[in-house]
């Protein structure tokens, strides 16, 4: 069941430092566990509801710009470095090589017009949390020779095929602030067929 | 790094020979619902003891640190499970580490008992691995494992790790497998060998006696890859033992030396950059110049066609030893068979066949115990156990089992290990009526991979026979 407001955690960060407000934990009774043809102990449940807090730092800027409808990704621009142009998506808040703090570079545009499928996987089962309708279709998405890596994503529309076009799309209503505020739909999708709150 | 510095390529050199003493393993199921994981650690570590005849009090006398291998400490909601398992075996105060790898625990804590030895630090270091996924729901359990991707680039996406696995699997299959119904007959074949091998193996938790029509009409699970091309997630422990020379012939007369590398690659595989293939003892200058005329699209290396860390991990561990072809001069090796597809990947990446080329391995036959086509012993036996496919996949023992089993061929003790009619009783397990030997005849070399998820951690294993070594100290 979904819990209510009063039921939720939030967290601000005030003073530099992360603070909680509201309910974080609502604890439940464990329960015995037992053989049912021997009618003995065998253990015990631990039900426990968590909530962890993931630090973002440099990445900060890549999951607010998703609600925004923009991919950011980063670029080395060190003139010493033997990477010195490739594009990092995902993004890197370091270079890998020359450890020198890369450039924020706008590459909505360039996923527009380039992206294509590198491999893909259709698969039928998730784990605990999920919240993506199955079918889930995972999709690696190439760019362009200047960015160097593939970025893992889901196709939302469309049947997944290698070296297919792609265009990203995010979740520009209502973000969630995390990865699941992108996703990627076929080139040509009208935007009618977009899932509730995504915008090209 | 794309680009390895000289320094960053040195062979790695171990100060002292390094000898494997004895192994021991428990049983492995799909889970033990009545039994406390240290229940399992006392029956791997008690099996070894046996081995070489001592009792479990004499065996540790020997004992000076240990290196536990358990990778997902959220499974057990035990944090330092290291230490209950250290206290369990009676070990303290004996210092005493854990190693998390993902699916290359098992090896990579052999890797530390082994430097360890081999710097002087220990004369006899246990390694020792366990893991329990039966104590969560299924569902929480597949969550788990998929924090084992990048919690805020990955994880989110479905909470699944085979969806950023499977991609890798899907791009070899188009690629180098063409799509071809042979190829996919040659995945099966992998399946069925190995769920085979798996029914004379009394510590296997999925034996099948199947057809490679049964594993290609099995339910899929991502396409390619269905059910029975799929490893198993296992319950159970497994360990080994290591000393220097002398502490060695103290415990017994045939201690078996061993060589252990590790290499890396990122755990997202989104980030792998284009390099050039790093080449084995085996392969030529400009050999891969033509793979993207030949397999259009693999000519990005590693891409995701390729484990770049079970490369540079053989790499090391070839020069080590001075294993020029593993074909050649190996006897027998047990591979981290996750999947069908990722098994004839690495049989590419530790140079048993070249880039390209890896269904060959399969489909010469010459991966079999008893080769299918010529009816003689097989050019180098792959996984006769049962492999991760068909005996067990229990992540932090998966590496230490594997090499167990490589250690029971060149001691000439497979049969000891897997025939006794007591153990199939007291595993509660029925011995098939057509039980036979898979002991490999004259095993003298063997190799085993201990793998992490989609490449991750990779560790290299190769144990000799101490009269048939390759190379001179
Ligand atoms: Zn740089």
């Amino acid at each position: 069941m979904p819990k209510t407001d009063e039921e939720k955690g939030f967290v601000d960060v005030v003073n530099g430092r992360y603070k909680p407000r509201g309910v974080f934990h609502i604890i439940e009774k464990n329960q015995p566990i037992f053989n049912k043809d021997s009618g003995k102990l065998a253990g015990v449940t631990n039900p426990r509801d968590m909530t962890y807090i993931h630090s973002y730092g440099g990445e900060a800027i890549f999951f607010e710009s998703l609600g925004k409808g923009k991919l950011m990704a980063t670029r080395c621009d060190n003139d010493k470095c033997e990477a010195k142009g490739s594009i990092f998506e995902p993004f890197r808040i370091y270079c890998p090589d020359c450890l020198r703090k890369a450039t924020i570079v706008d590459i909505t545009e360039k996923a527009q017009k380039m992206a294509k499928i590198h491999s893909f996987i259709i698969t039928h089962r998730s784990g605990a949390f999920n919240t993506l309708p199955k079918p889930i279709k995972f999709i690696n998405v190439e760019f362009d020779k200047e960015v160097v890596t593939i970025l893992m994503s889901v196709l939302s529309v469309g049947e997944p095929e290698i070296g297919k076009r792609v265009v990203p799309i995010f979740r520009t209503k209502d973000p969630t602030y995390t990865i699941m505020d992108l996703m990627f739909v076929l080139e040509g999708t009208p935007e009618s067929d977009l899932p509730e709150g995504f915008t090209y | 790094m794309i680009k390895f510095s000289d320094k960053q390529l040195r062979i790695p050199k171990l100060m002292r020979p390094v000898y494997l003493v004895t192994a021991g393993m428990s049983k492995f199921g799909r889970a033990f619902p009545e039994t406390r994981t240290e229940e399992l650690c006392i029956q791997a570590f008690t099996a070894a003891s046996d081995f070489v005849g001592m009792t479990p009090a004499e065996l540790k006398q020997y004992i000076h640190t240990c290196y536990y291998g358990h990778f997902a400490d959220h499974f057990g909601d035990q944090l330092l499970g290291e230490s209950v398992i250290h206290d369990r075996l009676g070990l303290d105060p004996l210092g005493n580490i854990g190693v998390k790898t993902g699916g290359a625990t098992g090896g990579s804590a052999m890797w530390e008992a082994v430097k360890a030895v081999a710097s002087g630090y220990s004369d006899c270091a246990l390694a020792l691995g366990w893991e329990r996924m039966d104590e969560v729901p299924t569902d929480e359990g597949n969550h788990l494992i998929s924090a084992a991707a990048d919690k805020d680039w990955e994880t989110p996406l479905g909470h699944m790790y085979t969806g950023y696995y499977a991609v890798m699997a899907q791009r070899y299959w188009k690629i180098f497998g063409k799509e071809e119904e042979s190829f996919r007959k040659t995945m099966a074949e992998i399946a069925v060998k190995n769920r085979g091998y798996a029914r004379m193996n009394p510590h296997a938790h999925g034996p099948m006696k199947i057809t490679v029509e049964d594993v290609i009409n099995s339910p899929i699970v991502a396409y390619p890859l269905r059910v029975l091309d799929c490893c198993l997630m296992s319950v159970g422990s497994a360990c080994g033992i290591v000393c220097d020379e002398k502490t060695a012939y103290e415990i017994t007369d045939n201690p078996l030396r061993i060589y252990i590398a590790a290499g890396s690659h990122t755990l997202r595989v989104a980030d792998r950059r284009d390099m050039k293939v790093p080449l084995l003892p085996n392969e030529k200058q400009g050999q891969y110049d033509d793979l993207g005329k030949k397999f259009p699209g693999g000519n990005r290396y590693p891409g995701f066609t390729g484990f770049l860390a079970a490369r540079v991990a053989a790499y090391y561990a070839y020069h080590m030893s001075g294993v020029v072809d593993p074909t050649e001069d190996l006897d027998v090796v047990e591979l981290h068979d996750a999947f069908t597809i990722s098994d004839i990947q690495t049989y590419e990446d530790i140079g048993i066949r070249p880039y390209g080329k890896g269904r060959d391995y399969i489909e010469t036959g010459d991966a079999y115990v008893i080769n299918p086509q010529t009816k003689k012993p097989g050019k180098l036996p792959s996984n006769p156990c049962g492999g991760l496919i068909g005996c067990m996949h229990a992540v932090g023992a998966t590496g230490l089992m594997q090499i167990a089993e490589i250690g029971y061929h060149i001691w000439n003790r497979w049969d000891e290990i897997h025939e006794p009619e007591e153990k199939w009783k007291a595993f509660g397990r029925e011995k098939p009526k057509d039980w036979t030997s898979l002991q490999v005849k004259g095993a003298k070399r063997g190799l085993a991979i201990s793998h992490a998820g989609v490449g991750s951690h990779v560790t290299c294993t190769i144990l000799m026979d101490p009269n048939k070594l390759i190379k001179e100290d």
